[in-house]
């Protein structure tokens, strides 16, 4: 099993290094051809505008979103999740995959950037997390299809629809493993296609 | 419980920018350009680098109305520049609510003895160095993101690539090191031993290491990102130049391939005069502002 993690940029590095200590393989993508080998995608935190602009000069765009509504598993955390909303109350075009409404930069600049403990609210564990939420968007709205996960307050902060997976913080910046274990186990592992390439 | 201002927070944003491009900006327009461009943040100033060096006298923050007039063009983190030690000008930065303040020594140092207690802001702050000692001295007083000091405003990327390398080889010799000789190690730097002992630790710093100072192609931005840099500012080098957009573009593309020849040479075509450069050995002493 080999996870993408998309590297134009923002903290790629940061996730490869987690799902690594997972025991699990990764590979940057920057080219549509990095698409080809890869169970699932991870969507790092970084600057969404930046991100989606690159995404769709080199060819990345319609190809992602062609491969995530096929079953391609996917993960994003803050900058990835806001990629991959169906819509933003203001900001750069997005993949549209996953039907919630999001505002960005929610909560204010830097310096209402914060950490807190997360209340989960599903299977997922029953431990509880740390979230470190910067320049963080909120989710206004969350379609009928998408299954929170877990809430900060009453802000939903971990959502699923299907194979697409998103958080609005960033468990890539703690040493807290639980959340990428979940879309390595739930997400991908029970694809078919991570199935089918697990056997291998 | 909920807690703002902590460092995990603070080194965050800069983790969030890496792979990106921090362009200066003097105004409202020149900032939609960055940011159209996929710059990862602006850099709100009165006068680019370049401009500073030629009008000479005192350089100090920039006019708030100025600072503000950015924040409200764009999306994107905005970034502005204190003097050296001049905690005021770093707290009205952090009362406008700027995304991070940049403690330069591109403007004139207020303090020649002492740099800012970074601790006591809410807003993170980053810092220029020369080499390991500087960058660890700048962490110890708590800023949450280092960049290279390069030599600011020359469109010569020579002194970016000096700083860049010297802290890389002194990383290295600190992770070699055996315990017992990081104290005395630390004490010939002049450097906090407990950054040393986490660089050691870590094989790098423990956080994210922009380069910046005097970066004017893409090829020089590629340059540093391949000798290790997390990602570049970009200072008189995009609005200096003949044609400021598609430079400003092709340098964004020429961070995330930094490692493949064939893009660089397609997105450098065509991009118009570059901003003049000055050597180095045209300049008197007093006109370097690492040293600062």
């Amino acid at each position: 099993m080999q996870i993408g993690v998309l590297a134009l940029q923002g903290d790629f590095r940061e996730h490869r290094q987690v799902l690594e200590e997972l025991g699990t393989s990764t590979c940057p993508v920057r080219r549509p051809g990095d698409l080809s080998e890869v169970d699932g995608l991870v969507i790092p935190g970084g600057e969404s505008t930046a991100i989606s602009k690159l995404l769709r000069k080199w060819d990345l765009f319609k190809l992602i979103q062609s491969q995530v509504r096929g079953g391609l598993p996917v993960f994003g955390t803050c900058a990835g999740l806001i990629l991959l909303a169906n819509e933003l109350q203001d900001g750069p075009p997005t993949l549209e995959l996953l039907d919630i409404t999001v505002e960005r930069n929610s909560y204010g600049r830097q310096i209402e950037s914060f950490e807190s403990r997360l209340e989960v609210t599903d299977e997922l564990t029953d431990e509880v997390f740390h979230g470190v939420f910067i320049r963080a968007p909120r989710v206004k709205r969350v379609g009928p299809g998408v299954k929170v996960l877990a809430r900060y307050g009453e802000d939903p902060v971990l959502l699923r629809q299907e194979n697409v997976l998103v958080a609005t913080f960033h468990p890539e910046l703690t040493e807290e493993k639980g959340i990428h274990e979940y879309f390595l186990r739930e997400v991908v592992g029970k694809s078919s296609g991570a199935c089918y390439s697990m056997g291998d | 419980m909920v807690e703002k201002g902590t460092f995990k927070v603070k080194s965050g944003l800069a983790e969030m920018l890496k792979g990106g491009v921090i362009m200066d900006v003097v105004n409202a327009e020149q900032a939609r350009i960055a940011e159209d461009a996929g710059a990862a943040a602006v850099m709100a100033l009165e006068k680019v680098p370049a401009d500073i060096r030629e009008a000479g006298g005192v350089a100090r923050m920039a006019d708030p109305a100025k600072v503000k007039e950015i924040m409200e063009e764009v999306s994107i983190p905005v970034m502005a520049k204190s003097r050296i030690g001049h905690f005021v000008e770093a707290r009205i930065l952090e009362s406008l609510g700027v995304d991070y303040v940049d403690e330069s020594e591109v403007l004139t140092p207020a303090d020649e003895e002492n740099h800012i207690d970074k601790w006591i802001l809410d807003v993170p702050v980053v810092c220029g160095a020369r080499n390991l000692a500087e960058a660890a001295r700048r962490i110890g007083e708590g800023a949450a993101m280092i960049r290279t000091k390069g030599e600011a405003g020359t469109g010569n990327v020579v002194e970016a690539v000096r700083h860049m390398r010297r802290i890389n080889s002194e990383i290295r010799k600190v992770v070699n090191m055996p315990e017992d000789e990081l104290m005395s190690y630390a004490k010939e730097l002049g450097a906090p031993r407990d950054i040393l002992r986490v660089v050691a630790e870590e094989g790098r710093l423990p956080v994210v290491n922009f380069a910046a100072g005097g970066i004017a192609t893409p090829a020089d931005a590629a340059l540093m990102m391949q000798l290790g840099a997390d990602g570049v500012f970009v200072g008189s080098g995009v609005f200096k130049s003949e044609d400021p957009e598609p430079r400003g573009k092709a340098i964004v593309d020429a961070v995330t391939y930094h490692d493949d020849p064939d893009t660089l040479a397609k997105i450098s075509e065509n991009l118009g005069e570059p901003m003049v450069g000055i050597n180095m050995e045209d300049m008197e002493e007093e006109e370097f502002i690492q040293s600062r």
